[in-house]
């Protein structure tokens, strides 16, 4: 927002100070309300603590993460993609076909196959923002329905069950051949390989460019359209993955496989400080976020919050940890320019 | 005239903005039943002028009567209630609502169950047909004409029973038949007593309409006349008179060979059959007023705006620029008018903005060096002596010159053959803007070839050694360094 904030005030803004430090490190405030929210938790349940329940968590985020860094990445260039959850469920309920077709073929191979689906379905969406200029919300919810539609049209309303499956293809999130299971694995290599893309990469740059700013873009010779299909293929590409971890991490594909996941990976996102008009963000932040989401579904079990009242409170600690998060974040941007004057 | 009191006086008000004075000790009155008109040059200071009059700004200093009483407007709506209306170039219509909706927004006759319609129809119809205009009332605005939704909006004015009408540039996109009957209109309103500030760069109009004029020059007020009284010269004379003292004049350096010609290029509704060349080591300055089409021209060769007709030569072999990766290969750099809008990505770091368009130098196979990344912005940081606190401060954070000098460093780096430079030292300091001068003069000396688009005349004859002007989308005067004075550049830029 320092777009809006009058010239003269941002000019000359010394470096050093406490304060000046934790504003250039955005994710403070989702850290202290964690902190908050951890420690009312434990007073209330000291099981939250234990490591059983943390890796509970952290294996319950672990596609969530995958999925919302997709998201960041479009949600920075000024998108969105409302049509992760039918994405994944369709690649979740095609590759399962697949395996339970093929049963003597190494599982290993469902991993591939899952993300050139899901970056096929993910380029469609592409096609029709970038070339045919459709608004990325209209567009994405128009294939949300069309791709879930798919997974009946495929499946015949059918489901997936874990006995039909063979038996190596749920260790491809379960084993735990390094120590911890693989799922936590693909989800921290995702984590990696998103960091370097935009941090490192020219691809990487040219998405925030054209989130920022698309007018100085194009005129620093960004290609606007490749950069924006190249997003929406790459989030294809992610729940491609995340649909067929999903599908070998529950050993079911359904036909309601992901319903409404959607909206998950928006809130992480959002939570985890991107910006929702475009330009920022940052893959701790989405981490982060991703992480209260995780905390918070399951505090709301370790607290014994009635099932009825958990998606209510679920969606008031969200909108709490938003609230909370800007006013910090502004309080410290006040507190560190009046110490300018 | 003077019998009567003003309907509005504005007395020894001074307004600035960061630093920069906008206006210095402005007096203006203005009298009932009169068209005044407000001249000067871009940013001699009748926006800031109009904008006080209207409320949308408080002046730093000075005093405001409104019928010879002091007063102050705190906002537009407080202006609007006290009968002041304005008109802009571009009108504010809601393009969805019907003409009387429109006219009457906000101020809609109440009936028992809301709006009542029939009596908002028959106002609105009356006052059309005051106008003389033979619209229905219930024709959605986005169906009308330019001119014909200026109508629309003095019609507005009417309604509110305006005593001060205030129309800024209104005839810049009307047909010589529009112009006519606006004329017609704004007389017919002159003579039953509202006061009428009228601005207009085309001086042929202001003689056939105005009955007086004020002419404001670098936010100074300089004369008010009776526009009998004087002539073309007089006026050009008054706005541009002013020593070029203070400027960085180019150094003489010897012209290479041409580097880019440019034969009958023109954009569709922007501009057309234009022809030029630059040469090597050359500053062509190109002047004119806000609309000409000079930025389209330059959007035209960076291939924003590709052109529809003519060519484009460059050493001699004609090319195709249809968007701006073309025109950077090509080693055309474009620096835009608008540093915010379209020079810099202001919530990115110095760095990053500097590289952003040669980041392909920086990667392998896609991956970056933020290492060289950032000793290359530095660098160029240092030579353009950017004042900041290191390449990882944000854009957003500099200063508006600082910001430009990013820019500057941000389009070297593609070390192009052709610079265009979109008003390069608009809003910056007088320190930066002599940077910038010595810059430009350096360059041309190690043989680039600069096209220098500046609305201000004295940069334009300081910096360059040919002036090409242009007004309403045609190149209307080429003058030699030696040739060139601000009144022959005027007169070009003004009078057909």
């Amino acid at each position: 927002m320092i777009t809006q904030e009058p010239e003269a005030k941002v000019a000359r803004r010394p470096q050093g100070g406490l304060g000046q430090t934790l504003v250039k490190f955005r994710e403070v405030g989702i850290i202290a309300f964690i902190v908050v929210l951890a420690t009312l938790v434990t007073l209330r349940n000291p099981n939250f603590l234990s490591l059983d329940n943390f890796q509970d968590i952290v294996l319950n985020i672990s596609i969530l993460v995958i999925v919302a860094l997709a998201q960041t990445m479009v949600i920075i260039t000024r998108g969105i993609d409302l049509s992760v959850g039918s994405m994944i469920g369709l690649t979740a309920m095609m590759v399962s076909y697949f395996v339970v077709a093929f049963p003597g073929l190494p599982p290993l191979l469902a991993l591939p196959l899952g993300m050139a689906l899901g970056a096929v379905l993910g380029s469609i969406n592409g096609l029709i923002i970038a070339v045919g200029g459709v608004p990325p919300i209209i567009a994405t919810l128009g294939t949300l329905s069309i791709y879930r539609g798919l997974i009946f049209f495929y499946s015949q309303g059918k489901w997936i069950n874990a006995f039909e499956m063979p038996s190596g293809f749920p260790e491809l999130s379960k084993g735990t051949p390094l120590g911890i299971p693989n799922l936590i694995l693909f989800a921290l290599l995702v984590i990696i390989a998103v960091y370097y893309f935009l941090r490192f990469s020219r691809r990487g740059r040219d998405i925030y460019a054209v989130g920022s700013n698309p007018d100085a873009a194009r005129f620093a010779g960004i290609r606007i359209q490749q950069t924006v299909f190249r997003v929406y293929m790459i989030s294809g590409l992610l729940c491609g993955l995340a649909g067929v971890l999903w599908a070998s991490r529950f050993e079911a594909a359904q036909t309601n496989t992901a319903l409404g996941f959607e909206l998950q990976t928006v809130a992480a996102s959002v939570v985890g400080g991107v910006n929702i008009f475009g330009g920022s963000g940052s893959v701790l932040g989405v981490i982060l976020g991703a992480f209260l989401l995780g905390i918070i579904n399951n505090s709301l079990t370790l607290v014994q919050i009635s099932p009825f009242w958990q998606l209510a409170a679920q969606g008031l600690l969200i909108l709490l940890a938003v609230i909370v998060d800007s006013t910090i974040l502004r309080r410290l941007q006040r507190f560190s320019s009046r110490k300018d004057r | 005239m003077t019998d009567k009191p003003a309907v509005i006086q504005v007395q020894h008000v001074s307004k600035s903005f960061g630093g920069v004075q906008a206006l210095k000790d402005v007096n203006f009155e203005i009298f009932p039943g009169e068209v005044h008109a407000l001249l000067g040059e871009n940013g001699a200071g009748k926006s800031t002028l109009i904008k006080i009059i209207t409320g949308v700004q408080q002046p730093d200093r000075g005093q405001l009567f409104l019928d010879g009483q002091p007063t102050h407007f705190t906002s537009p709506r407080e202006a609007q209630t006290q009968g002041i209306a304005a008109i802009y170039q571009e009108p504010s219509l809601f393009p969805d609502l019907d003409i009387a909706e429109n006219i009457l927004v906000g101020r809609q006759p109440a009936g028992r169950w809301g709006v009542n319609w029939k009596q908002m129809y028959q106002e609105a119809g009356a006052l059309l047909k005051l106008l003389g205009l033979s619209l229905d009332p219930r024709t959605k605005a986005r169906e009308l004409s330019v001119a014909q939704q200026q109508l629309v909006e003095i019609a507005r004015a009417l309604s509110i029973n305006a005593k001060v009408l205030i129309m800024d540039e209104p005839t810049s996109s009307l047909t010589q038949g529009e112009v006519d009957e606006l004329f017609t209109i704004v007389r017919q309103l002159r003579a039953t007593g509202t006061a009428i500030v009228f601005i207009s760069h085309r001086l042929e109009e202001l003689f056939s309409l105005a009955d007086r004029v004020t002419i404001l020059r670098d936010g100074s007020f300089i004369d008010t006349r009776p526009m009998a009284d004087v002539t073309t010269e007089e006026l050009i004379r008054m706005m541009v008179g002013r020593s070029l003292d203070q400027l960085f004049p180019k150094q003489t350096v010897p012209v290479g060979k041409v580097v880019l010609e440019v034969e009958h290029l023109g954009v569709e509704g922007s501009f057309s059959d234009l022809s030029f060349e630059l040469r090597q080591g050359e500053i062509v300055g190109m002047a004119g007023l806000i609309g000409a089409g000079r930025t389209n021209l330059a959007r035209a060769l960076f291939g924003t705006e590709p052109a529809t007709t003519g060519t484009i030569k460059l050493d001699g072999k004609v090319v195709t620029i249809k968007n701006p990766q073309t025109a950077l290969a090509l080693g055309i750099g474009y620096v835009p008018e608008d540093r915010k809008e379209h020079g810099l990505v202001l919530a990115m770091s110095i760095a990053e903005n500097v590289t952003l368009p040669v980041l392909a130098k920086f990667a392998t196979l896609g991956w970056l060096n933020v290492k060289g990344e950032r000793q290359t912005a530095s660098e160029a940081s240092r030579q353009l002596e950017v004042k900041m606190t290191g390449v990882a401060q944000k854009a957003g954070q500099l200063s508006g010159g600082n910001q430009q000098k990013v820019v500057l460093a941000k389009w070297l780096g593609t070390k192009p053959r052709v610079l265009i430079l979109d008003e390069p030292t608009r809003g910056i300091d007088v320190g930066t803007k002599a940077a910038v001068h010595h810059l430009m003069s350096s360059l041309a000396a190690e043989g680039m070839a600069i096209l220098m688009i500046s609305s201000e005349l004295p940069e334009v004859l300081g910096m360059s050694d040919r002036i090409l002007v242009m007004r309403g989308g045609r190149l209307t005067g080429h003058f030699s360094r030696a040739e060139a004075t601000p009144e022959k550049l005027m007169a070009a830029a003004t009078t057909a």
